[in-house]
């Protein structure tokens, strides 16, 4: 058993958290998620430059070898400055299904492309009706001679406004909500027939409705085993909560410590209100919310590899409980901030709605308390 | 980083093991199911333990320490978990021991520290008065030196098992002119059979009598028991309760007390289905185990910490928070779990028959509400969970 982190790790955090500071000042996220674009495609070719989008990745593919921990320790940062650049959805998602079942064709294709930022992913895989069930679809692919024809709604899809590709779930058997018959796609997101409706989240980030009627792909879009795909969505959707498990840690620590900082100055009847203790109590319990937390993110990211029940089990609980601390920690920043915490002006409201959101994202609360039990 | 042990660490395991198995006393396995322990009983597998060397683990080797790693020291507690065994206790082993062998002089660590090692002498905690609990800066016993001796008077309160205690350990006021009331106190070691100590048991809401009433009365103690500077005693007792919180947790035998859980669960039924399937009740079993597994990872990290030269800080109050709250938890949905049989006080049946065979309900039922009236306990000893609160409030938050 080992809680160090490498020397490697370090220096990689070092220089991500220095970059965070400089480029993801207050105002700097302010204006960039303002702008129209809604993210900086410059923060992203720095982050390549960097060797972020590579750390996951073998190095035959020109990668660093890294692996969940260092995506952990990359999340964490961003998580730190509110980061909307979509990590999660390229590298962790789009990558994640390459690296586990692409076809060698396929990793060559487009992994160096994400690894040089040249490529971005977004993965639609909710649909409106389907909450978190990864098996609930109504999109379809059907066999069209060598390819495959796509139709269907997909929901909230996060980052598509500023991807090339998507990464697709849809049923190529079985009746909705099987756990047979589902496969995953690579799709270009200029193939005919695809139609996005865009929106900026609440949390600041920008997602699609992406509608595909009648969409034609490629033989060679489907990733791994044809109607055999759901136990590889639940893999790389287990990898993408450890890694937003740990950007909510820091997220929450950053909030934690704003909240610490504001009772020092802020003062009441004559006194700063961090004197309070039924203040102080509240902003104690945050933090063993937080440590808790960052335990939980330990366990499930050193448990991805795991028999799938172990990691499972493992994520479910981090989902749990880090979405508990998320909800109090945002919730409770936001009340002792008192008036300020609800303006737009300050930064504390704007990390309370990326721990709001982050709970619901690949299951919520009550959902994974449901896996954890269903897996006693 | 990783979880994983080691195929060293695996055979340490299978060493633990199979010496817990060929070792640990039948009849005391799956002690917390019996509530009629001996002090015999008691000390039993410290004993054992003394002489296999392996009663005080986390000491420093050459105070007799076994010089295990963070993760030999958790399987440890793990093994032993296995078998619900009952642990050294821990006035001598996590308390007075490690301030003895960091403030003491060398006469008392070559006096003291072989019969807490050994299990031979037992020691209780004078800390506790009955105006300075949480406050306990506020404590007014006295300690007035007189030639080579302190004359000791005052009264202790919450005294945990001092009706076996051969030795305690008391925080005594030595200057009543301190500028400030946690300055003036001394730490001194008090041997229980010195004539003016009087221990008196308090029973306790779940029948038993686990703590005392101490008397101190004109009570003659050499100043050689002083453990470190006078005055000074306010710093050794700040480093117990740190120690004391390191080990608070108690992180295996909730895991083997859910386990329990999971069990007694299964053979309750409710509509005509095991407990345990019953959606309501199973999320509440899976919330505890996500918060126990949290807190067996802070645990770790601690301990890793530690071994990487940090003391058992501040981070220690939140074990004792989580660590007691999960206790409490555990021991409230086990009640929960027992449902009509939690009813029945089981002492006075035990009384009625003159035997421990109790005719009424499950076994797993008989001591589940004792037991859940015990874990009240534990948010308030050992500094309770508010001023643990208040210590990261001020140690951590810098408020």
């Amino acid at each position: 058993m080992d809680f160090n982190f490498t020397e490697e790790q370090d220096m990689v955090r070092d220089g991500l958290s220095r970059m965070v500071r400089e480029q993801y000042d207050w105002e700097s996220r302010r204006a960039a998620i303002a702008s129209d674009a809604g993210w900086r495609p410059e923060v992203w070719a720095q982050l390549a430059e960097l060797g972020i989008l590579g750390m996951p990745f073998s190095e035959d593919v020109g990668g660093f070898g890294g692996g969940a921990v260092d995506a952990m320790i990359v999340m964490e940062e961003f998580g730190k400055g509110l980061v909307v650049e979509p990590f999660v959805p390229t590298v962790v998602c789009a990558g994640g299904f390459l690296k586990h079942a692409g076809s060698e064709a396929q990793r060559e294709e487009h992994l160096s492309a994400i690894i040089d930022g040249s490529r971005i992913f977004a993965f639609a895989y909710a649909e409106p009706r389907g909450r978190y069930d990864f098996a609930d679809l109504e999109t379809t692919a059907k066999k069209d001679g060598s390819g495959y024809v796509l139709n269907g709604h997909k929901a909230v899809v996060i980052g598509a406004p500023w991807a090339s590709h998507l990464v697709v779930t849809a049923r190529t058997g079985g009746d909705r909500r099987d756990r047979e018959g589902v496969s995953v796609f690579i799709v270009d997101k200029s193939a005919d027939g695809i139609v996005t409706r865009d929106y900026e989240t609440v949390d600041g980030r920008r997602a699609s409705e992406v509608y595909f009627e009648n969409v034609s792909v490629p033989g060679d879009a489907l990733i791994g085993d044809e109607g055999a795909a759901l136990p590889l969505i639940e893999l790389v959707t287990d990898e993408a909560i450890a890694a937003q498990c740990a950007e909510a840690c820091g997220a929450m620590k950053v909030a934690h410590a704003m909240t610490v900082e504001y009772s020092r100055q802020r003062k009441q009847f004559g006194v700063p209100i961090g004197k309070f203790q039924v203040l102080q109590h509240r902003m104690v319990d945050m933090y063993t919310a937080y440590e808790q937390s960052v335990s939980l993110t330990y366990l499930a990211t050193l448990k991805l590899e795991a028999d799938e029940r172990e990691r499972k089990r493992a994520v479910s609980a981090a989902k749990v409980g880090v979405g508990q601390a998320a909800r109090l920690v945002g919730q409770e920043s936001i009340q002792i901030h008192g008036g300020n915490g609800v303006t737009d002006e300050y930064a504390i409201g704007h990390y309370f709605k990326r721990l709001t959101i982050f709970e619901s994202e690949f299951g919520n609360v009550d959902h994974h308390l449901k896996r954890h039990v269903s897996l006693a | 980083m990783n979880l994983e042990f080691t195929p060293e660490e695996k055979a340490f395991r299978d060493e633990v093991r199979a010496f817990i198995s060929q070792n640990y006393p039948a009849h005391l396995a799956d002690f917390g199911m019996r509530e009629d322990m001996s002090p015999e009983d008691m000390v039993a597998w410290h004993k054992i333990l003394g002489e296999k060397g392996w009663s005080v683990p986390a000491w420093p080797v050459e105070y007799g320490g076994t010089g295990w790693t963070p993760t030999q020291r958790y399987i440890w507690s793990e093994e032993n978990a296995r078998v619900n065994a009952f642990m050294p206790l821990p006035f001598g082993v996590a308390m007075v021991g490690p301030v003895i062998y960091t403030f003491g002089n060398e006469e008392q660590k070559a006096k003291h520290l072989p019969g807490i090692r050994s299990g031979d002498v037992w020691w209780c905690q004078g800390y506790s008065e009955p105006g300075a609990g949480s406050d306990l800066a506020s404590l007014k016993t006295t300690a007035v030196r007189d030639g080579d001796h302190y004359v000791i008077n005052g009264q202790k309160t919450w005294t945990t098992l001092a009706q076996y205690a051969d030795w305690g350990f008391f925080l005594c006021r030595t200057d009543p002119d301190a500028d400030k009331p946690q300055e003036g106190i001394s730490f001194i070691l008090v041997d229980m059979k010195t004539p003016g100590v009087e221990v008196k048991p308090i029973k306790l809401l779940d029948g038993g009598y686990e703590v005392n009433e101490t008397w101190l009365t004109d009570v003659r103690v050499p100043v050689e028991n002083l453990v470190g500077q006078e005055n000074k005693g306010w710093t050794y007792a700040k480093f117990l309760l740190a120690h004391e919180r390191s080990g608070i947790a108690g992180v295996a035998r909730s895991k083997r007390g859910v386990e329990k859980l999971r069990e007694i669960a299964a053979e309750e039924t409710l509509d005509g289905q095991p407990l345990i399937e019953d959606f309501d009740f199973a999320r509440k079993v899976s919330q505890l185990e996500i918060d126990l597994a949290a807190l067996e990872i802070t645990e770790l990290r601690t301990l890793a910490g530690e071994q990487a030269g940090k003391g058992p800080g501040p981070e220690s109050s939140i074990l004792k928070i989580k660590g007691t709250e999960i206790q409490q938890r555990l021991t409230e949905l086990t009640l929960e779990a027992v449902g009509s049989y939690g009813t029945p006080y089981y002492g006075s049946i035990a009384n009625d028959t003159g035997s421990n065979e109790y005719p009424i309900g499950p076994e797993y039922a008989h001591h589940s509400a004792a037991t859940y009236f015990n874990m009240r306990k534990t948010s308030i000893y050992g500094g309770s969970n508010e001023i643990q609160r208040n210590i990261i409030t001020k140690m951590i938050l810098g408020l």
